[in-house]
């Protein structure tokens, strides 16, 4: 009888330090994976991807991810797809901004209670994603 | 006239480590405070066009990285094809001035500012010395 494996899904913040809106995937990231879904989710740094670090290349090979990103770069994405991990959704923040015009995140070190409410609504999106593809 | 260029602070910015809040927060509170420092994201180094891989020939480099594996530093050198004029490790000076782990990932608490200050000061430190050097 073989064992199946549990895949977790990888949620993969951008990694932005220059705007609010860096911080904000920082921030849905850890709302999802602490708080939300901890057992089924889990996260990576996403400069070990960048350096092309191999355990790293194989756990987004090996398990759905979804990104997060803050500006138009999307670092995120396009170092998972470099990779040819297994993109199974993606957030943009601009997006989640667009949609809750009220919301404006302060700063990069303190995103304020808007940013913090974007965050959640970012969150939200994510728990989406896991709950229909699961 | 030459236009001396500014120096570059580059932050592991690493969301899986305590250690990587730390290395995010101290280089963003140093680009607040100076403007002869400026900052890219990392992962926008493989993202980004020649432009962003060009920063680290552009801009004399100091990393500061999390933990051992030193995203940063490493980033530099494969991307920007040189090595960082200094590289810092959040890690080794917890172990050389005994300071505690971070408990959280996304939260600087009270008694982890003592090493954010600590970071700081080093990362000023370098800073300077490479001023006097140019």
């Amino acid at each position: 009888m073989s064992e199946k494996k549990e895949s977790k899904h990888i949620i993969i913040p951008c990694s932005g330090i220059g705007k609010a809106v860096g911080t904000i995937t920082r921030r849905a990231t850890y709302i999802v994976t602490e708080e939300l879904l901890p057992n089924d989710t889990d996260s990576i740094c996403l400069p070990l991807l960048t350096i092309e670090d191999e355990e790293t290349v194989q756990k987004i090979r090996q398990n759905p991810c979804i990104t997060v990103d803050g500006c138009v770069a999307q670092c995120a994405k396009k170092n998972v797809e470099h990779h040819k991990g297994k993109l199974e959704g993606e957030i943009k923040i601009l997006d989640v901004i667009k949609e809750n015009p009220k919301l404006k995140p302060e700063t990069v070190l303190d995103i304020g209670l808007g940013g913090e409410r974007l965050a959640r609504k970012a969150a939200e999106k994510v728990v989406k994603i896991v709950g229909d593809k699961s | 006239m030459k236009v001396k260029s500014k120096i570059g602070l580059i932050s592991c910015s690493g969301e899986g480590l305590s250690e990587g809040m730390i290395s995010r927060v101290a280089t963003r509170r140093i680009l607040e405070e100076r403007d002869d420092v400026v900052t890219i994201c990392l992962p926008l180094f493989l993202a980004g066009g020649q432009e962003e891989r060009d920063f680290a020939k552009d801009n004399p480099c100091i990393t500061v990285d999390g933990c051992s594996k030193m995203c940063a530093a490493k980033g530099v050198k494969i991307y920007g094809k040189v090595q960082p004029k200094s590289s810092i490790i959040i890690s080794e000076i917890m172990e050389k001035d005994k300071l505690l782990k971070p408990k959280s990932k996304s939260k600087i608490e009270p008694e982890d500012e003592k090493l954010v200050h600590q970071t700081m000061k080093i990362i000023n430190k370098e800073i300077e010395k490479m001023k006097d050097n140019e």
